[in-house]
């Protein structure tokens, strides 16, 4: 790897007159997990969606290492090109995840899309590729041919992750996943996230407001607040040495269990 | 022989913003190096900044000012601002770190806590954990245990996960926070003959030992933290 | 030029002249894109929205007094609406109608593709319900849009996948979609894939034209069509036990006939022409025969 995989520079995005997210820059490495934290509000999520291609940033840039055509600025990108990115080295992972699922096609059918899509043509090895990924997300096996409708918040959010990383991305885009999920299904995700980033060298941008899951799938930190980046570094040093107001207030903000 | 580690001008302080901005200074132009087969030992009052120092080196907090360099990869290091994946870098291959607490990862089991450092070093599943089982052993944790998940461990024996966790990758520096405090007679001796052999294979040492007794069994030099250094290398 | 003092004047094939130039352009821009939805401006026609007002607008836009026009509806001539739109365009066209395939140069056709033979020169005229392959997966058409420039079908081979899911084999028995020219996914109107093959280089021009949703689009002669499939569960067409209890033709497509209160049933050709003519055939062999 010669350089950074993403790389953002001045990224700001307006609606109107509130500007949303104001000169964010930085390098994210391969292999690197960059945790968003702040509170609503923050900006952290239309930043991920201006990093994502899913929002033109007003001001600013984003570029990003593709895995044989060297480096692109993702918002000069042809549609084409960017929504073929985004079904192959990309990975979004949503909050609420029948917005990233077919909800009325079986879980079979959701993780195989990205293969179909890409040209697989193969329903045998369509759908064991499939029944991999299911159980890599630990959902049983005989659930393959059920809907999404059918399956728990977690399980929706699980097989949200395997329809993405079916097609082995390189970076992954995450927004709040463990949102709106009982603490144990979360610790249960947190921990399935954990591994597959360790497993597959994943890279990924994850915005979160909860900084206990930033301490455990983080490797480094950028705290948000009114739009603009008030700190960042090593996930363990912002959070237990923390130097702006802000985050001093956000880590002592945490409730003891 | 070089240093492992050199640190000069060191200055670190707190700044309580919920205070008024308080300003708390610890640490005032701290300088110390540390060589292959030492074990420094950081002595002084509590709240001199024994702790402080020990994680500005792991680059768990952030020094306002000085420069802490390691020898990594055959190179030197500076860890003070420098950029996170560096940090990681060094963590990674030539610096363990064994705090008081350990940070419990929910369902992964005592024997995968240890292995995780070989793992991402590049070592096999299996192997790691022939590795981990072995440390395991060594330190006491009875074989029923390490499957399970540390978090309904005693004191005692989440301290021994940390330290074999620390001890499986062979690295070249160790830091050592209070390693031995939740831990009985027996226990402590073991854990003191395994940091023992560490040092004189040539792994080089900074630690805080409340318990003299440890201290004495094995530190090399210490280092008083509440003196200011007159130069680099200076000892108490 | 009609007759302006006549109320009841039409203009020649009922569409004034820049309506079917208007369609004629479309049908051009659709010719040359094949498989591409072309939008057009689509007239008020005596006929509601379902019936065939796609279809009898790209005719009138095509069809000239030296044609000879076949209507067939669901392969029958002599159904309600095939009767009536061939009436229709005898009157406003003041055209030639017959039933035998071989004979016309336009075939109007809701729902089947006749089982002889099409040939250059031919026109068949299908109509169509919903133009867009894609609208039962994608309601949007802003998407859908989006999908067929950008080449993006990965969402029809999912359908196909949850078929075969759901089902054991792709369940799909009309309206199979197809990807014509190895460019544009199409809708080949809600035929029996029976038909499909049919469309796959046909020597005749193909012409789709969907009146509620104002769209034309086209396959030129011999251009690919390819069914959709997985290599592991190809493109089968139907295939009966039966034969046709006319003609006995082994090959075509059959209808089933309850023709009792007992739950008998009939099988039959559905191309009632062509079921006629091998009877007619079959006929005059017999009496050769029976002659010697």
């Amino acid at each position: 790897m010669s350089g950074p995989l993403l790389s953002a520079r001045n990224v700001t995005k307006r609606f109107g007159s509130r500007v949303a997210c104001r000169g964010v820059s930085f390098d994210l490495w391969p292999g690197e997990v960059l945790g968003v934290v702040g509170e609503s509000g923050s900006g952290k999520t239309t930043l991920l969606n201006c990093l994502a291609g899913r929002m033109t940033p007003d001001d600013g840039s984003v570029t990003y290492e593709t895995a044989s055509a060297g480096v692109v600025d993702v918002h000069r990108l042809s549609e084409a090109r960017r929504r073929l990115l985004a079904r192959t080295e990309w990975g979004f992972v949503n909050q609420d995840a029948r917005e990233g699922l077919r909800m009325g096609v079986s879980a079979g059918a959701n993780i195989g899309e990205r293969l179909m899509a890409i040209g697989a043509r193969h329903y045998g090895n369509i759908r064991q590729t499939a029944s991999d990924w299911l159980e890599r997300v630990e959902i049983e096996a005989d659930r393959l041919d059920d809907r999404p409708a059918t399956y728990s918040g977690g399980m929706r959010q699980r097989l949200q992750i395997a329809r993405n990383l079916v097609s082995e991305p390189r970076l992954v885009f995450m927004d709040e996943p463990t949102g709106g999920l009982d603490v144990s299904v979360q610790a249960r995700l947190l921990d399935l996230l954990r591994g597959l980033v360790d497993r597959f060298h994943l890279s990924a941008v994850l915005v979160t407001h909860d900084l206990g899951v930033a301490r455990l799938l983080t490797h480094r930190l950028m705290v948000m607040q009114g739009g603009e980046v008030v700190e960042e570094g090593l996930t363990d040093q912002v959070l237990d040495d923390p130097q702006h107001a802000y985050t001093q207030m956000l880590v002592a903000s945490i409730l003891p269990v | 022989m070089l240093p492992m580690i050199r640190v000069s001008g060191l200055h670190k302080s707190f700044v309580m913003h919920a205070q008024g901005d308080l300003a708390l200074p610890v640490l005032a132009n701290v300088a110390l190096s540390v060589h292959p087969g030492e074990c420094l030992a950081l002595v002084g009052p509590s709240g001199a900044g024994k702790s402080t120092l020990l994680r500005s080196l792991y680059g768990n907090y952030r020094p306002q000012s000085g420069s802490i360099q390691v020898r990594h990869r055959e190179d030197w290091v500076e860890l003070v601002a420098a950029e996170p994946r560096v940090v990681l870098d060094v963590r990674r291959h030539t610096m363990g770190f064994v705090s008081q607490f350990l940070r419990v990862i929910p369902r992964v089991g005592a024997v995968d806590v240890v292995a995780e450092p070989m793992v991402r070093l590049g070592a096999s599943l299996e192997e790691a954990r022939r590795k981990a089982e072995f440390l395991l052993g060594l330190l006491g944790i009875p074989e029923r245990l390490w499957q399970l998940p540390p978090a309904t461990f005693s004191g005692g024996e989440q301290q021994r996960v940390n330290i074999a966790r620390s001890l499986i990758a062979d690295y070249p520096i160790l830091l050592l926070d209070e390693p031995t405090a939740s831990l009985d007679q027996a226990n402590r001796d073991g854990v003191i003959d395994l940091i023992r052999q560490r040092r004189d294979s040539g792994t080089a040492i900074v630690g805080i030992f409340h318990d003299t007794a440890v201290r004495d069994a094995i530190a090399t030099r210490t280092h008083n933290v509440a003196l200011p250094s007159a130069s680099p290398g200076a000892t108490a | 030029m009609p007759d302006t003092h006549n109320a009841s004047a039409y203009n020649y094939a009922y569409l004034d002249e820049q309506t079917k130039r208007m369609i004629r352009r479309a049908i051009l821009k659709a010719v040359a894109v094949p498989g591409y939805q072309v939008p057009f401006g689509g007239r008020e026609m005596p006929l509601p929205y379902g019936w065939g007002t796609g279809g009898i607008q790209v005719t009138a836009a095509i069809i000239g007094q030296d044609d000879t026009l076949k209507v067939i509806d669901q392969g029958a001539d002599d159904t309600t609406n095939a009767v009536s739109i061939r009436r229709f365009f005898a009157r406003v066209a003041d055209v030639d109608t017959t039933t035998r395939t071989e004979e016309a140069t336009i075939i109007q056709t809701r729902h089947r593709v006749p089982e002889t033979p099409l040939e250059e020169g031919q026109i068949i005229v299908f109509q169509v319900p919903i133009p867009e392959p894609l609208r039962m997966l994608e309601p949007r058409e802003t998407e859908t849009r989006t999908l067929h420039a950008l080449s993006e079908y990965g969402v029809m081979q999912v359908s196909l996948y949850e078929s075969i899911a759901r089902h054991g084999r792709i369940s799909k028995a009309y309206n199979y979609p197809v990807l014509v020219n190895g460019r544009y996914m199409m809708s080949p109107s809600p035929i029996p894939k029976f038909d499909n093959p049919k469309l796959d280089r046909n020597p005749a021009l193909q012409l789709y034209g969907a009146g509620r949703e104002k769209r034309i689009y086209a396959v030129p002669p011999y251009t690919p069509v390819k069914s959709l499939d997985f290599d592991d569960h190809p493109f089968e067409i139907e295939k009966w036990e039966q034969c046709c209890a006319f003609c006995g033709s082994k090959s075509s497509f059959l209808d089933e006939m309850i023709v009792d209160d007992d739950g008998q049933r009939l099988f039959v050709c559905s191309d009632t022409d062509y079921c006629q003519e091998r009877q007619e055939e079959q006929r005059q062999a017999a009496n050769q025969e029976a002659a010697k």
